[in-house]
This record gives structure tokens, C-alpha cells and sequence, in this order.
């Protein structure tokens, strides 16, 4: 076999290593699926979804839960989405040449990669201790917003960068001073990328546990909170606590509660793939 | 008076940017004070030569070696799974597959990064575990092997997207000039486009390592909470940040020392990730190609 023949041997087998590895990446991602949705899909009812937990795992629900991830939910939305925009606005628009502003940009690129936990540890020692909030739904929201701050900055910053220069000087010609320009023109053209950020931003929330654990969220609350300051479980802190246990009947409560968690991060995700393509599709600059 | 208004604007879009740099202040000041009134207990010359980490027995040690070799462990088996895989599927996508596939590939890969973690804890426990027992003697119900597995095909998104986004950035007259020369797909990607993405290539696998040392949820569930210095993937270990979950899921008491001990391992785990970051940092300014 001369050397020709070989380096196209070699080329071709390549490609089959390159189609193996994706079968296989995909038949895992499949199996996983499967394997969830077979131990778990039977024991979601509406008494499921509508029960507090126990300690009997045939009893047990997950309404504590749920709700508590809708609150922290809805508190990390309220926190984080003004202040990540806003910070996003300061330096794209304003603080584009300055020093400071470079310092941020390599601090958000920094924090973006520090562990989770960590940010755990920040919100146990300034939220719950320093500032006596407690292991309390709102001291989880903070903690949780400023996890998901350098996501929202950036995906404002991208958003922001795509409008063209030619909406800007418009509105500056017709006299609109830099903020009325921001107000009106450029966020809501900016608005579709913003919000898929902010979407995967929340979805990224939903599914965050290390933070909570540490901050002292408890896997065990018999009751549904009723305002910013009670104690708390969310989705991924009841399934872990069920999966950790030895028995059978809790690892199904687990699979159950997983498929849940699932259904909204894929539901949050699909979401925001849609406002993208839509927000991509429709405005041709 | 529009005038003023206008600064009030600016300095409230100021004040919302800086918060970040005040992240970051606060992260540090917390574990450092803590760690400071940690090692004003034990010397450092322990933590880090110690073999045991017992801090909640009544024989207490205070070793972060376990830890530490635990984390890499996992770590390692981590990196070995993800980036195989994930560099050949970036290679594969970006020189071989049709045009339209890379497209339908991405939502995939972007599904796989948005499952929480906790629930890659789960697959590891319930799945992997049993199907390692099922062939390799002596695996123990939490074992690194699983729990890093597990890992690596968590990260192996981000490897596989980030490596080809590196390579999609390369200028396509490179690829065509090696196409002209009589080269195959195979020796194109291998002499002329990876060489040429490699900073990218590389930044890609050091976040992976970053994201890898600092995860949790699948570690806590599936590698165990046995502070035991081995090498062997086989047996439980316990992870910085496992230490950190098994802390704050019990009753220590604040200000004791039980509990500044999980702002030194916090730390360790920061300077850790840091450092992985700031190389990456450094890599993508410094060693970019630019094209033209």
C-alpha cells in the first residue's frame, strides 16, 4: 500500500471514530432519560405534587418544594434581572474606555468561573449571619442572584453590542439625550437577546443546590413558606436529600422529583431558544 | 435639571456594575478572615502536610491532603473522559460533519449542559455505579471512578462546543490552502486547523478543569465522604467541596472551628480555580492568533 492509499485509510477511519463518539455521547444522554423517566414516571400523581413530605416514602411530596422553588424563583428574578441589565448598560454604553470599566470586565470574566459553593460560603457569612437574614428564602435569592449576575451582565453586553450605530445616532440627532436614547431605542432593541439571557440565567438558578446547602437550606420543611423571610426547600435540595437514602422507594421519590426539575429547566431552555431564533429571525439590521 | 438627571442615571448604572467588583472583595475578605482565624489554630504547616482530615472526630486532624487528592482524583478521571471525547466530536463536527449537523448538534449540547447537576449525581449512583460493579472487582458503592465519569460527560459539552467555536474561528483559507496541497480532512485538521486553534483548544480544557474541581452535587451523591488519601478510582473519597456539603448539612456551631473549617477548604478550592482562570485569562490574551 503506497503512502496515498494510507493517508486515506487513515481519513476515513477518522470519520467513523468522530460519528462513534457522538452515537455514543448521544445513547448515553438516552439511557439516562430512560433510565429516570422509568423509575420515576409511575409515581407522579397529583398526590405527588400536592403532598408535604414524610417520612414514609409511598407519602411523601413534593408541594414544599416546588413552591419553594417558585419563590426563590420569582426574588432571584427580582433582584438580579434590574441589576445585571443595569450593569450591562454601564459598561457597553457608558464605561466603554475607561479603566474601571476594564477592571469590572476582567472581574465578571473572573467571577463567571468561581464555584458555586463558594458563592455559598459568601452568602452564609454576609446574608444569613452579618446581615441576621437567617437560612431564609431571601438570603437564598441574593445568594442565587449574585451567582447568575455575570450571566445576565454578559448576555446584556452581547445584546446591547448587536444593535447597529445607526439607531443610536438617529436618536441623538433628533435631540434625545444618552439616556432617553437607551430608554427608548436601544433596550428595546436589545430586549430579545436580554431576555433569552435572563432566561438561561433563572433555569441556571432552578438547578443550583451547593449554594443553598451551605447557606443552610434544609432538605426536611414540613411546611409552605409563606413570606421572604421563612425557611425553605427547593426542588434540588428534596432530591437530593431523597437520593442520598439508602432506600428503594426514596430513589423512585427522587427519579420522580428529578423529572419534574427536568420538565423546567427544558421547558425555561426551550423557552429561551425560541425568543433567540425569533429575535434573530425577525430583525435584519 | 435634565442634566442631573441624567448623572443620578449614570452613577445608579455605575453603582450596579461595581456591585461585581464587590463580589469579588467579599468572597475574598470572607474566606480569608475565616481562614486567618482558622490557621491561628492550627499551623499551616499541618494543613498541608498532614495526612488525615478528621475534624469532626474526637481525634481531630487537620490535613488537607484527603481533600485535595480526593478533588484531583475525581478531577483527573474527569478531564481523561471529557477531553478525548469532547475534542474529537469538536474536530469531527468542524471537518467533517455536513453543514447542517453542526446545527442540530448545538440544542443538544446545550440540553446536556442545562441538566442540574444533582441529577448527573443520580445517573452516577444508580446507573454508573452498577455497571462498574458489574465488571471491575472491589467498587465500592461510592466510588471516584463513577462520580468522575459522570463528570466528564457533564463537561464534555463544554469542552466540545468551546474547542469548536476555536476552531470555527480560524480563517477557512487556511483550511483550503491545505486542501490545495493534496492534504486529507484527516491531515488538515490535525497539522493545520488544531495547531492553529490551540489557544482556544487549550482554554477550553483548563475551564473544563476549573468547572471540574469546583463541582458538587455529583461528587456529594456518588463519590462518598470518606476522607481517605488513595489513588485508587475504586474506593469513596471525599472532595474539597463535598467536605463543604457534609459541614453545612450537620450542626456545627458558628464561630467554632469545626466551622472555619470549611472557609479553608473554601479557600484552597478559590485559590484552586483562581489560578486555572487567570491561565486561561492570560492564554486567550496572550497567545491568540490573529487573522486578518
Amino acid at each position: 500500500m503506497n503512502r496515498l492509499k494510507i493517508n486515506r485509510l487513515i481519513d476515513k477511519a477518522f470519520q467513523y471514530v468522530g460519528i462513534a463518539c457522538m452515537s455514543i455521547a448521544l445513547l448515553i444522554l438516552a439511557i439516562f432519560m430512560i433510565n429516570i423517566f422509568r423509575e420515576g414516571f409511575t409515581r407522579i400523581d397529583w398526590d405527588f405534587i400536592t403532598s408535604l413530605p414524610s417520612r414514609k416514602a409511598a407519602k411523601a411530596g413534593i408541594l414544599t418544594a416546588w413552591t419553594g422553588t417558585l419563590w426563590i424563583l420569582g426574588l432571584t428574578a427580582i433582584i438580579a434581572i434590574p441589576t445585571g441589565i443595569a450593569a450591562g448598560v454601564y459598561l457597553e454604553e457608558y464605561g466603554a474606555k475607561n479603566r474601571l470599566a476594564s477592571i469590572i470586565e476582567v472581574n465578571i470574566a473572573n467571577l463567571a468561573g468561581v464555584p458555586s459553593i463558594i458563592y455559598g460560603l459568601l452568602g452564609l457569612e454576609i446574608f444569613v449571619r452579618l446581615m441576621n437574614m437567617g437560612s431564609s428564602l431571601l438570603a437564598g435569592a441574593m445568594t442565587l442572584s449574585l451567582l447568575i449576575l455575570p450571566i445576565i451582565i454578559v448576555a446584556s453586553r452581547e445584546a446591547l453590542k448587536a444593535v447597529p450605530k445607526t439607531l443610536r445616532e438617529a436618536s441623538y440627532g433628533l435631540g434625545a439625550t444618552k439616556w432617553q436614547t437607551i430608554w427608548y431605542q436601544i433596550l428595546p432593541a436589545a430586549s430579545g437577546g436580554i431576555l433569552t439571557g435572563i432566561i438561561l440565567s433563572l433555569s441556571r438558578a432552578v438547578g443550583e443546590t451547593a449554594p443553598l446547602i451551605v447557606i443552610g437550606a434544609l432538605a426536611y420543611v414540613p411546611f409552605v413558606p409563606k413570606g421572604p423571610m421563612d425557611e425553605f426547600t427547593v426542588l434540588p435540595m428534596q432530591i437530593f436529600n431523597w437520593i442520598s437514602r439508602p432506600q428503594h422507594d426514596f430513589q423512585v421519590n427522587g427519579a420522580a422529583a428529578i423529572i419534574i426539575l427536568l420538565v423546567i429547566t427544558f421547558v425555561m431552555n426551550g423557552v429561551a431558544v425560541y425568543f433567540r431564533n425569533r429575535w434573530q429571525s425577525r430583525i435584519n439590521w | 435639571m435634565k442634566k442631573r438627571r441624567e448623572k443620578v442615571i449614570e452613577a445608579g448604572l455605575a453603582f450596579s456594575a461595581m456591585l461585581t467588583i464587590l463580589v469579588t472583595l467579599g468572597i475574598i475578605w470572607v474566606l480569608v478572615s475565616e481562614s486567618f482565624s482558622f490557621f491561628a489554630e492550627v499551623s499551616m504547616w499541618d494543613f498541608l502536610t498532614d495526612t488525615e482530615w478528621t475534624p469532626l472526630f474526637t481525634r481531630k486532624h487537620y490535613g488537607i491532603l484527603p481533600l485535595l487528592t480526593g478533588t484531583l482524583l475525581t478531577t483527573g478521571i474527569a478531564i481523561m473522559t471529557a477531553m478525548p471525547f469532547g475534542l474529537i466530536i469538536a474536530i469531527y463536527l468542524s471537518e467533517y460533519a455536513p453543514k447542517g449537523l453542526r446545527k442540530r448538534v448545538k440544542p443538544v449540547m446545550e440540553i446536556l449542559a442545562a441538566i442540574p447537576t444533582v441529577v448527573y449525581g443520580f445517573f452516577a449512583l444508580t446507573v454508573v455505579t452498577p455497571w462498574l460493579q458489574s465488571f471491575i472487582p472491589g467498587v465500592d458503592t461510592f466510588n471516584a471512578l463513577s462520580a468522575g465519569l459522570v463528570m466528564g460527560i457533564m463537561i464534555m459539552p463544554m469542552v466540545s462546543s468551546m474547542s469548536e467555536d476555536a476552531l470555527y474561528a480560524v480563517p477557512k483559507s487556511l483550511r483550503e490552502a491545505s486542501f490545495g496541497m493534496g492534504a486529507t480532512r484527516f491531515q488538515t485538521a490535525f497539522k493545520v486547523m488544531v495547531p492553529a486553534a490551540s489557544s482556544g483548544i487549550l482554554v477550553s480544557i483548563i475551564l473544563a478543569i476549573a468547572r471540574a474541581v469546583g463541582e458538587t452535587m455529583v461528587v456529594a451523591v456518588a463519590a462518598g465522604q470518606q476522607p481517605v488519601l488513595t489513588l485508587d478510582p475504586r474506593s469513596g473519597v471525599e472532595t474539597i467541596t463535598t467536605y463543604i456539603v457534609q459541614v453545612s448539612l450537620g450542626d456545627v456551631q458558628h464561630g467554632s472551628l469545626e466551622y472555619k473549617t470549611i472557609f479553608a477548604a473554601g479557600i484552597t478550592l478559590f485559590l484552586f480555580t483562581f489560578l486555572l482562570n487567570l491561565a486561561s485569562y492570560y492564554i486567550k490574551k496572550r497567545f491568540q492568533e490573529k487573522y486578518e
